[in-house]
């Protein structure tokens, strides 16, 4: 196994941009990537919930709010690919059977070494910088509300 | 007597038929669709998600759109397909202090960390009919301002250094789940915060409202509303530690609440809390205010309220509950009408046959 490497903090990186990106943004971008890897499901992909949990007063004790739907995925690359036998896992609001997939492939393939250079760089990068890019605008379009106060000046 | 029927199976059907007709409506008009639902009735949709207790845009619009927009029976329809979901994950508390802000106030503070956000809201508009929405026209784009937004602290605990305002702190404990073990009364406040989070919105308003007139009277500020999205976080096992799995729309409020104090505690303001999913502001107005007031007990207060009696309070906050039981009148009674009909003959008998005996008791005139 000493082609796979496995630092943790990359899957989380690529768990969460891959998340809060949509699978249409994935799907492109995969596409264009080119790395092509015979996969099957071994858990999923299957939609459930997830129970959110807020804190009282925003940093008091737990409680449950409520809760979300979530979609699971676990796939198993195949025999032929260079990381035969990788297990890859997504998770994903809301009830997308595909974009839980695309998530659990793409953590499946970035076990292999050169592959996960190019996922890094050439499909995780863009999209979170796209990410940012969105967040950036709504944020400004929030700041443009902003109150700027002044006081009048009144008479001696 | 009374002898079981049956039948009504092809009136039912049709009476569908007939629904689903009306539900549509005029064939000359396009017909809505679920998306528009979700894009264009967004605080519809919120309130559909926050009462049902399941986050979920697009199904929440589906509901809608079933339910002919009925918004109860819209709750009950998302509050339904939820009981077909298996339960794969708990999240780690939400933190709404990392929250992208859409809008953030305080009435309490005037100049505070990133400022006051007004963000989309309806305060401050005029309430008069807006007959623009009638004609077909563009709507322009928001306007972004130059600089992005500063950061927005939660406020109360960082304002307040003299410690005036009491301190909210997670002792770890795993909260209650009311829809695991039905709850017990009394319930914490864990539970309680559970039970608003999906309470009706008009019940919970008209309770937060008596409490500002004077029943149970807490002398509320709303210290901080916040409105934005908070990525969610689950603890994946395999990998050992959180990972985000999306992000979700929350409103929340921080209500800032007269004194508490004790012969060992100097006074504070106390806090009640509302928090909702999506847009949902004035819920977690009301929530906050109904928190507060059920915390009378342990805060040493006198219950006299409505508002403050938990148990009447949480039993009739589901909108769900509160309209199968309601509704279920509706079922028929045959049976059960038919039993109350004898009895009230009988009585009615007894008592002719009371005012006959006492006629004959009576002295005549002959009598006399």
């Amino acid at each position: 196994m000493t082609h796979l490497h496995d630092p943790s903090r990359p899957r989380v990186r690529r768990q969460r941009v891959l998340a809060l990106s949509s699978r249409e943004q994935i799907e492109t971008r995969w596409d264009t990537l080119g790395i092509r890897a015979a996969h099957r499901c071994v858990r999923g992909p299957e939609t459930g919930m997830a129970m959110l949990r807020g804190r009282m007063g925003g940093t008091g004790r737990a409680f449950n709010l409520g809760e979300m739907t979530l979609t699971r995925a676990s796939v198993v690359l195949d025999d032929e690919a260079p990381t035969a036998g990788a297990l890859g896992h997504g998770w994903v609001r809301g009830r997308d059977h595909r974009h839980a997939e695309l998530i659990a492939l793409v953590d499946a393939c970035a076990q292999h070494e050169a592959w996960a250079r190019r996922i890094d760089s050439e499909l995780i990068a863009p999209l979170e910088e796209a990410l940012e890019l969105s967040r950036a605008l709504a944020a400004r379009e929030a700041a443009a509300t902003r109150v700027d106060f002044f006081t009048l000046v009144r008479g001696e | 007597m009374y002898v079981a029927v049956k039948g009504g199976e092809l009136a039912i059907a049709n009476a569908h038929r007939l629904l689903a007709d009306r539900r549509r409506g005029d064939r000359e008009q396009a017909e809505l669709e679920v998306d528009q639902i979700q894009g264009q009735l967004r605080l519809a949709v919120d309130r559909v998600m926050s009462e049902a207790s399941l986050y979920d845009s697009e199904l929440a619009a589906l509901a809608i759109k079933q339910a002919s927009g009925d918004m109860i029976e819209a709750v009950f329809l998302l509050r339904a397909y939820r009981t077909t979901l298996p339960r794969l994950a708990v999240s780690e508390p939400l933190d709404t202090g990392t929250m992208r802000i859409e809008r953030r106030i305080s009435a309490t503070y005037k100049d505070i960390p990133g400022g006051q956000v007004l963000g989309p809201t309806y305060d401050y508009t005029h309430r008069l009919l807006d007959f623009l929405l009638l004609a077909e026209g563009e709507t322009p784009a928001a306007e972004p301002g130059e600089q992005p937004l500063a950061p927005c602290p939660q406020i109360l605990e960082l304002l307040d250094a003299e410690g005036l305002i009491e301190r909210e702190r997670d002792d770890g404990s795993e909260p209650a789940d009311i829809t695991r073990d039905p709850p017990d009364y009394p319930v914490d406040r864990a539970a309680r915060l559970q039970m608003l989070a999906r309470g009706d919105e008009g019940y919970l308003l008209a309770l937060g409202y008596s409490t500002q007139r004077g029943y149970g009277r807490n002398h509320p500020f709303a210290g901080e509303i916040r409105l934005g999205q908070v990525e969610v976080e689950i603890f994946v096992e395999e990998w050992g530690e959180a990972v985000c799995v999306g992000e979700v729309a929350l409103s929340e409020c921080q209500m800032i609440n007269q004194f508490g104090g004790s012969r060992e505690a100097a006074p504070q303001f106390t806090r009640g809390y509302g928090l909702a999913f999506g847009h949902n502001e004035r819920k977690t107005l009301a929530m906050a205010l109904v928190d507060r007031a059920l915390r009378a007990e342990e805060l040493g207060e006198e219950v006299q309220g409505p508002a403050q009696q938990a148990e009447f309070v949480l039993a009739h906050a589901d909108n769900v509950e509160a309209s199968g039981f309601v509704s279920h009148l509706k079922l028929p009674h045959y049976v059960d009408f038919q039993s109350e009909l004898e009895l009230l003959r009988r009585l009615r008998r007894e008592y002719e046959n009371r005012m006959h005996d006492k006629e004959e008791d009576a002295p005549t005139e002959d009598s006399l």
